[in-house]
């Protein structure tokens, strides 16, 4: 038996080239769209991560510095301000908290860093409770130090590079003349953690002459506890700003939803692309076959018939080409991943491009209507014609 | 002709009006005929005699401006009224089937397919004719897995024929079925029809340009700027008769 899905399968057939073309566009822009969808996902989770990464969830600083590196970089590390070590154990009095690790940034000209001298940073951490918050930093080489009170340092990967060090090796203080052992070097976490010098805290204060100084306190808060109560409690110890990195967070995922509404203008452009495309070959085959279709309607197809049989063949291309594009999305993940890496200025660890089950059918589910709403006119039209066109054609 | 078949096509003063610019022009004026069951009509005519829009007219492709027309006692068109097409094409599968000059073989089917396609659309209750049998009819079995493009120009019409058969028509409607073919080709389509005419005692409508065509037909009807011219021609049509053996 032969049905209308059959005759329009085959209808395809008949221009293979423009019907693998007209595929090869749909397939196209439902890779971008898949890749796109996939990508706004997997960005979202990447920045999630890393924000999470960081290890605490709430920094608080001696006020009015709020940001250390801001400070560091646009006051050449004097405007930096300070809180006393004793606010910690206030800061632990409070059911909420889980761990605390104090921490003081220390930064110095160096003549010799870049053509005209740069600022040098150095993180004073607490090897007791610092590492234990930063579980996820691994090591390429070496360990943390153990000793609060030691000369030594730990280097994150990207200034280990700059600075052209190993385990083993000295890492000078410029302007203290004090010499620093490399005890560890950082492998990549894609954090700032890859930029900082880790210096044992009670050294650092020594060294900085900050004996019982702070310039911040990261808190690690218990899960179940109420972040933002917590963070009106902390308000009330004297002379200090609270950092939630709740708030940070929520401040990068505005811009990501702001990029959001880009990505998803471009998908729609590649959307309609495609739309036009399929439109332009259906009716094109449509116009080529009037007199065809007339016969068929002698032949007692109705007007829905071959409504349906146009539809179907829409239907079809979009459905050949939606497999595709997402067959390429899938499969090209990694090379897209690739090039949008060398394309954005700072892009979070963890896979870019994240497609899942849920935005496969949704990429169906799109091409898919594509290939109905595209299929409606030139339908339309084929149901139109009416069998003596085709003979009239022939002339008496 | 059979006077004592039933009428199961009556046409009466039926009238097609164009406007060509601001000028009209009546391809069919004012047309009545008679077409009984089992009848052969042949009508023939110069170009622009209007018996295309005529049989379009007769085969319910087209709405006449005027007139009645009836099919096995309905009326089909009364009062100048227009139908929808799809009423039309409910009443045109119940009852006809068309062969045309072109063949409109759908170039990606095979034969098979290509007789059943109709059957994709509608399939007339209890009435139906199996493909394969009106092939093996038509001389074709052994075509059935071609497709129409390796078949030459007679058998395509075959095809066609075989197309309009499977719903088992009433009447068959054939506006120049040998247009496109040569002198030998065209006798055997002449054949197949006059077989269907008398072996499976369908009615059949042809119109053609081609007098050896025509005078395989019970009855010529010749048209002049839309009417039936008087019947100087009806002598060279073959008598009514029985059973005839095949070729």
């Amino acid at each position: 038996m032969i049905s209308i899905y059959q005759v329009a399968y085959k209808n395809l057939l008949r221009k293979k080239t423009r019907s693998a073309l007209t595929v090869i566009g749909i397939a196209l822009s439902a890779w971008v769209l898949v890749s796109l969808l996939g990508f706004n996902r997997g960005y979202e989770n990447a920045l999630n991560k890393d924000i999470d990464n960081m290890g605490f969830q709430v920094l608080v600083a001696a006020k009015g510095c709020p940001y250390e590196a801001a400070t560091l970089m646009l006051k050449g590390g004097t405007g930096l301000r300070y809180m006393k070590q004793s606010v910690v154990g206030e800061i632990l009095k409070h059911p909420e908290v889980e761990k605390v690790t104090p921490m003081l940034m220390a930064a110095v000209f160096d003549p010799n860093k870049g053509e005209e001298g740069g600022i040098s940073g150095y993180l004073g951490v607490d090897p007791a409770t610092f590492p234990a918050m930063k579980s996820f930093l691994k090591f390429k080489q070496g360990r943390w130090f153990t000793d609060t009170d030691a000369r030594e340092a730990v280097i994150g990967y990207e200034a280990a590079e700059l600075e052209q060090r190993e385990v083993g090796d000295t890492l000078l203080i410029p302007e203290k003349n004090v010499e620093l052992k490399v005890v560890g070097i950082l492998s990549r976490s894609g954090t700032q953690d890859d930029g900082t010098i880790f210096v044992p805290l009670a050294a650092l204060q020594k060294i900085f002459d900050k004996k019982g100084e702070l310039t911040g306190v990261g808190i690690k808060v218990d899960k179940r506890a109420n972040m933002a109560a917590l963070e009106q409690k902390l308000y009330d110890l004297p002379d200090v700003q609270v950092v939630s990195l709740a708030q940070v967070k929520q401040t990068i995922m505005s811009l990501v939803s702001t990029a959001k509404v880009m990505v998803l203008s471009i998908a729609l452009i590649a959307i309609l692309i495609a739309m036009v495309g399929v439109i332009n070959t259906i009716l094109m085959s449509v116009y080529e076959r009037f007199q065809e279709i007339g016969i068929l309607k002698s032949m007692g197809a109705m007007p829905r018939d071959v409504f349906r049989m146009i539809w179907v063949e829409t239907v079809i291309l979009c459905l050949l080409g939606g497999g595709l594009g997402i067959g390429l999305g899938l499969g090209l993940s990694k090379l897209t991943d690739v090039l949008i890496r060398r394309l954005l200025p700072y892009t979070p660890t963890g896979g870019l491009i994240q497609i899942n089950g849920r935005l496969t059918l949704l990429t169906v589910a799109a091409i898919v209507v594509i290939g109905l709403v595209s299929g409606l006119y030139p339908a339309w039209r084929a149901s139109r014609v009416r069998p003596l066109e085709s003979i009239r054609a022939e002339g008496e | 002709m059979k006077p004592r078949s039933p009428i199961v096509l009556e046409a009466r003063d039926l009238t097609k009006v164009y406007t060509r610019g601001s000028e009209q022009v009546a391809a069919v004026d004012g047309v009545s005929l008679q077409v009984r069951r089992g009848e052969f009509v042949a009508f023939v005519g110069p170009s622009g005699s209007g018996k295309t829009t005529l049989i379009n007219l007769l085969g319910c492709l087209d709405n006449p401006t005027s007139g009645t027309l009836a099919l096995g006692g309905r009326i089909v068109f009364g009062d100048g009224k227009n139908i929808s097409e799809t009423r039309l094409t409910r009443i045109r599968r119940q009852t006809f089937g068309y062969i045309f000059q072109k063949f409109y073989l759908v170039p990606t089917l095979t034969v098979i397919e290509n007789v059943m396609l109709p059957f994709a659309f509608y399939r007339k209750e209890g009435s139906v004719r199996d493909p394969l049998e009106v092939l093996r009819f038509l001389g074709l079995e052994k075509r059935i897995n071609h497709r129409p493009g390796e078949l030459s120009g007679g058998e395509m019409q075959r095809v066609a024929i075989a197309r309009a058969l499977v719903n088992n028509p009433d009447i068959i409607l054939a506006d120049e079925p040998t247009g496109n073919l040569d002198s030998a080709r065209s006798r055997e389509i002449g054949q197949i029809l006059r077989d269907l005419n008398e072996e499976d005692g369908r009615t059949i409508l042809l119109v053609t340009h081609n007098p050896n065509l025509a005078c395989i037909a019970q009855r010529v009807v010749e048209l002049r700027d839309g009417k039936i011219a008087p019947p100087a021609r009806r002598a060279r049509a073959r008598p009514a008769q029985g059973k005839k053996p095949k070729k």
